[in-house]
Parts: structure tokens; C-alpha cells; sequence
């Protein structure tokens, strides 16, 4: 019998492994509980991302009071595409202008990090590589022909594919084997690994802005169960004394 | 009937319980419905799924009040609920995370049934309304997962719309006839509205009371399968039985704590469940133009689908699978009639049934697994293994049922 409880319990633990697949993803080790870590991603964010992807679901003073900014910090910092604190981060580009100019409309970005995934985020933003038979010069390990340029090149300088020979049924493939440095950026591979966490970390706050509070609230609502069900507990005793 | 000397006699109570039958149904139902006294952790999950029908119609008529159905706006309505409307996260989680917790819970409710032959005469009606309610939450948890509007919604509705398409002749304009259009589209998404917030739900109250009604009518199995009624005392009270209230409500509440705090524990720290309860395509909107690389249904119908996938097309036409899936759900209504054993209990029962239940539960696992993996051929192999077991398992029960040895049973229920 306890058997076939406990196999019941290990269904869902057991089936959430199973997922996964396809191209390496390195870990992002985010934390969305870092502000600073938060308020270093949104400057990314409103910086590089802000012009061409939207995040129609997320209003400027909502990201403002959950990462410990004013309004008037937010309009004078972050606040470039809109003149309204309440206002959604929408931007002037259409979806059409952008399927004309990049090949599919920048996607926007509110629930990228939900529908994606952290580590996918952070991968993708650290594979772009020079490739000259794209339109704008690069293209991603992670996203191969995606539409996108590597907008964060200043900062990461240039990388360049390193290509390994292997042998596969009988024929031999060139396949990528690393990315290399080959004109390096602003910032130090260390550092432009900690924007992107920061950036991605930013990008998971947005998916979900309640997950701070939600966590917190959380604890609360299991300490007062636990205390509800030691007296729930005795009650129960107290009645089925006589009951043998 | 003699004169009223004082017009309050009896009280309030006295009052409506002259134009309605308020104490005789709460001492039917509750205070003299004698129950085993004997039940076990299994029998929580009745009054469990209750809770959920409860949680899930209240948070429902929360959601309702800031849902938008409509194509051009069901996505972004429910990131305003996310997101703009006061509490309005946790009601969604709520109800996200109550879906999954309804499948889990009656599934572990049917099992109960299974482990103590609670189908059994005289209970046979009690199962068909268990396995009709069964039914009504598949409808109801299919169409409530359009409603988000997210990529999995839409995809994994063309897919189970999909299915009728394959019945021979009429398929494609059946197929029409339910979307309301040649793809899922808006007119879909308005008629599956309806029919989650009303049409489905009245369905499944009136059923959840004609269960109960039938439970009360016979009265309660209990995991030793003896007929409490053999045996009453001078008063008519069955010597093994108690009173429902207030013994199995104060017992039940326990459950009900218990329960919460697993709830809790994914409201709150994993609402998404990993990717199991709300899925990761599904934060993407509704792309008619984009088939996502992976479909697959949330977790309470992967075995189901697993069946589905399992069957090769054959003599031209993908309708055998349908049949499978279908015969899968079908096949449980018979299961009164399908087990002949002379004992209830599993206590009772003899190994070939005791393995054959418990090889049941693996298969089904294993089959919902491979129904969130995309299929290669070694899984198809093992999901048509498990296809053929799952039905075995019902087919040849008239017949291991049958050669099985029993223990003799006893009288009066045992004490734990």
C-alpha cells in the first residue's frame, strides 16, 4: 500500500526530467531576488532591446516600484520610448515594418523568459558569430538563421565560429566545435556574461513581476496551514477516541 | 394534527422543516448517514474532489469577471489578470493549478475503487456517474485549455478537433461543424467558452449529486468490501458504521489541510508545475501560421494520447487510434460486469488480480509518460505494449477474474 503511494508521488517529479533536448543551453544562474542585478538588466533592456521588441504587458511604474526605483528615477532613466510612468513598454515600430525589415516581426518580449526559459535566454544572447551569408553580417548557435543582429556587439566584441571535422557515416562533416573571441568588446567575456545574466534576470522579473511577492505570501499562507492542521489534527483525535 | 398553541413551535427550524425538508436531509446526508468506520487514507479523495469542484467553479467566476473570449484579446486579458487585477495571479493559479489537482485527485479516487471493488453490485450505478463525471472534466479541462489562447491551447485543440476528422465520410464536416470555422478560431474559442463556464459545469453538478445520492442510497463500500447493513443493532444502526458527521467531517478536514498545503506548495513556489501544468509554449499567443515543434496535451491526457499515437493507421484511414483512445475511456463503464470476482477487496483477492492492478498502474504511468515525448520508435513500440496491456487489463478481466484465488472474507469489518 505504501508502495503505491509513494509510486503515485513520484510520477510528477520523474516525468518533469524528462523533458528538455536539442542544443546545449549553459545555466544562467539567475537571481530574481537581486535588485541590483534587476535594475542593471532593465538599463540593458530599455537600452538594446526596447526599440524593436516590445513588452506590451509591462508598465514602467510597476517594473519602477518592484525594483526599488521612483517614478521619477524610471522617467528620468528608463522611460525612453514612452512619455506615461503608467504607460505599457510599447514601441513606435509595427509588426509589419518589422517583417519588412528583419524577415519576422521582433516578438514581444513580456513572456519570453516563460515560454523559453532562463538558460535558453542566456545562451542564445552569447552565441551570435560572424557569418557573412546573413543579411546583417551574423548568426546565432542557439537560433540558427534567426533574424536578429547581434545588437549587444559593442559590448561583446566579434566572435568567430572554430569548426571541427568528424566522421559520420563513412563521410567527414565540418561541424561547429566553439565560438572564439577575435575583436574583443567594451566589456570582459566575465563581465558581458554578468550583463546578460542581469539582462535575463530582468527578463525573468517581467514574465512574472508578482514572483517576489508570491513567494513570500507563500510562506505565510504554509506556516498558517501547518499551525491549522496540528489543531485540525487534535480535533479529529478528540472526537474518534471512543470510535475502536 | 392537533391546534397550534404557539405558532413558533419548533422554532425556526420547525418552520422551514414544515415546507422543506432541511433536517431530514441533513440527517441523510450527514448526521445519520452511517458510514464504515473502518476507511483508510483512499478515502479521502471523494470529499477532496468535492473541494476542487468547489475551488475550481469559485476562482472560475473570478476569472470569468476579467476574461475576455475573444481571439483578438483572450491572451492579453489573461496577462491583465496576471498582472493589473487585484489577487487576480493567485486566482489564476488557483484555478490552473486546481485542474491538475481535479485530474490528480479523482484519479487517485478511481483507483481507491478499483483497489476495493467500490464498482461493485450493489454500487454499479455509483461508478457509471463517477465515470460520466470523469468524462464531463475531460470535456471541461479540453475546453477550458483553449481559453488562454496561448500556442498549446491552440494547437492542442486542432489536434483533439482533428480526431473527429478522421471518422470515415462525415469526419471533415464534423470537424467543421464543432470549430465553428475551417481552423480553430474565433468562433471556437466563443462556443468553448460557453460550453466551459456553463453548459459543462451545470452538467457536472447535476452528475456530482446524482453520485452522491446513489453513494447515500446503498451506502459506502469500505476497504475490507463487507456490507455493513448485514449487521445492525437494536436501532437499525449498522454496528460498523458511524455517524458521517461529525466523525468523517472532522476526519476529512484533516484531508483537506493536508491537501492544502500540497496546493499551496504549487500555487506558490512552482505554479507552472515545471512545465507540466501550465505549459512553456503556452506563454507564446495563439499562431495559426506556427506549428509548435512539440505538441503535446497537459499531463491527465498524455496516457490517453499515448493510446492515441500507439495505433497505426491502417486500410487508409488514422480513425483505429481514435477507437483505441476512445474504447481506453469507454471500456471503464463495463468494469462492473467485465470483474467477476466474489470479493470486493483487494484484501481478499488473489495474486493474479493484485499483479495484473498493480502492472494496470505502471502502464498507465508509463503511457503518460510517453505521451509528453515526441515519438521515436522505440517509445512506440513500448506505448503499443502498453496500449495492448491497458486494454487487456479490461478485455480478459471476465477471465483471470475468474481462476483467481480468494480468501474467505470476513463478517464484520476488521480494525486497522
Amino acid at each position: 500500500m505504501r508502495k503505491i503511494i509513494l509510486s503515485f508521488l513520484m510520477l510528477l517529479p520523474g516525468a518533469v526530467l524528462a523533458a528538455g533536448g536539442g542544443v546545449h543551453l549553459d545555466k544562467a544562474n539567475i537571481d530574481v531576488g537581486n535588485q541590483q542585478s534587476l535594475q542593471r538588466g532593465a538599463r540593458l533592456f530599455v537600452n538594446y532591446c526596447l526599440s524593436c521588441h516590445s513588452a506590451q504587458f509591462q508598465r514602467y511604474n510597476r517594473m519602477g516600484r518592484d525594483l526599488g526605483l521612483t517614478d521619477a528615477q524610471v522617467i528620468d532613466n528608463l522611460m525612453f520610448a514612452s512619455d506615461k510612468v503608467g504607460a505599457p513598454m510599447t514601441i513606435a515600430m509595427t509588426p509589419a515594418d518589422g517583417k519588412a525589415w528583419f524577415g519576422a516581426a521582433p516578438p514581444d518580449l513580456s513572456l519570453i523568459a516563460r515560454s523559453r526559459g532562463v538558460d535558453y535566454l542566456y545562451t542564445y544572447m552569447r552565441t551570435f558569430y560572424v557569418d557573412e551569408a546573413r543579411p546583417f553580417g551574423t548568426n546565432n548557435v542557439t537560433f540558427p538563421s534567426v533574424g536578429m543582429p547581434n545588437v549587444l556587439w559593442e559590448l561583446q566584441g566579434v566572435q568567430k565560429p572554430v569548426y571541427k571535422t568528424i566522421e559520420r557515416d563513412g563521410e567527414t562533416h565540418d561541424v561547429l566545435d566553439h565560438l572564439e573571441l577575435v575583436e574583443p568588446g567594451t566589456r570582459t567575456p566575465a563581465e558581458f556574461d554578468q550583463d546578460i545574466r542581469d539582462l535575463v534576470a530582468f527578463m525573468a522579473y517581467v514574465g512574472e513581476p508578482i514572483q517576489l511577492e508570491r513567494k513570500a505570501l507563500g510562506v505565510k499562507v504554509i506556516i498558517f496551514l501547518l499551525v491549522f492542521l496540528v489543531v485540525a489534527y487534535l480535533l479529529k483525535k478528540e472526537y474518534w477516541k471512543d470510535i475502536h | 394534527m392537533g391546534e397550534r398553541t404557539d405558532k413558533w413551535q419548533g422554532g425556526i427550524l420547525g418552520w422551514i422543516d414544515d415546507r422543506f425538508p432541511l433536517s431530514s436531509m441533513w440527517n441523510d446526508h450527514l448526521a445519520k448517514y452511517y458510514a464504515p468506520k473502518n476507511f483508510n487514507f483512499w478515502y479521502f479523495f471523494g470529499s477532496l474532489a468535492l473541494l476542487v469542484l468547489v475551488i475550481q467553479i469559485v476562482s472560475g467566476i473570478f476569472l470569468t469577471m476579467s476574461y475576455k473570449p475573444d481571439a483578438e484579446r483572450a491572451f492579453a486579458s489573461v496577462e491583465y489578470i496576471m498582472r493589473d487585477v487585484e489577487w487576480g495571479w493567485l486566482i489564476r493559479y488557483i484555478h490552473s493549478t486546481g485542474a491538475s489537482a481535479f485530474f490528480l485527485v479523482v484519479y487517485l479516487h478511481m483507483f481507491r475503487a478499483m483497489l476495493y471493488g467500490s464498482y461493485q453490485k450493489p454500487r454499479e450505478l455509483i461508478w457509471i456517474f463517477g465515470v460520466l463525471i470523469y468524462l464531463c472534466l475531460m470535456a471541461e479541462a479540453f475546453f477550458g485549455y483553449l481559453l488562454p489562447w496561448g500556442q498549446m491551447s491552440y494547437w492542442g485543440a486542432q489536434v483533439i478537433v482533428n480526431l473527429f476528422a478522421a471518422i470515415p465520410i462525415i469526419g471533415e464536416d464534423l470537424s467543421v461543424w464543432i470549430r465553428g470555422d475551417y481552423v480553430i478560431a474565433d468562433a471556437t474559442l466563443n462556443r468553448f467558452f460557453a460550453f466551459h463556464v456553463i453548459a459543462v459545469p451545470l452538467v457536472l453538478l447535476g452528475l456530482v449529486v446524482a453520485h452522491i445520492l446513489a453513494l447515500h442510497e446503498v451506502g459506502s463500500n469500505n476497504p475490507d468490501g463487507v456490507e455493513i447493513k448485514k449487521h445492525k443493532d437494536a436501532n437499525g444502526i449498522p454496528k460498523d458504521g458511524i455517524p458521517f458527521h461529525p466523525y468523517y467531517t472532522v476526519k476529512d478536514i484533516v484531508g483537506v489541510v493536508v491537501f492544502l498545503i500540497f496546493f499551496s506548495i504549487v500555487v506558490f513556489f512552482i505554479p507552472d508545475g515545471g512545465g507540466f501544468f501550465l505549459e512553456h509554449p503556452n506563454f507564446d499567443p495563439a499562431d495559426p501560421l506556427k506549428t509548435p515543434a512539440h505538441i503535446a496535451p497537459v499531463w491527465y491526457f498524455t496516457p490517453y494520447y499515448a493510446i492515441l499515437r500507439a495505433v497505426p493507421s491502417f486500410a487508409g484511414t488514422q480513425v483505429w487510434g481514435v477507437i483505441a483512445m476512445g474504447a481506453a475511456v469507454v471500456i471503464l463503464f463495463f468494469l462492473p460486469w467485465l470483474d467477476r470476482s466474489p470479493v470486493k477487496s483487494i484484501r481478499y483477492r488473489g495474486p493474479i488480480y493484485k499483479t495484473a492492478l498493480a502492472l494496470f498502474v505502471v502502464v498507465f504511468l508509463v503511457l503518460g509518460y510517453l505521451g509528453t515525448q515526441p515519438t521515436t520508435s522505440g517509445k512506440t513500440l513500448l506505448a503499443r505494449i502498453g496500449t495492448i496491456y491497458y486494454l487487456a487489463f479490461f478485455f480478459l478481466m471476465p477471465i483471470y477474474t475468474r481462476m483467481d484465488k480468494y480468501k474467505p472474507v470476513p463478517e464484520r469489518v476488521t480494525s486497522k
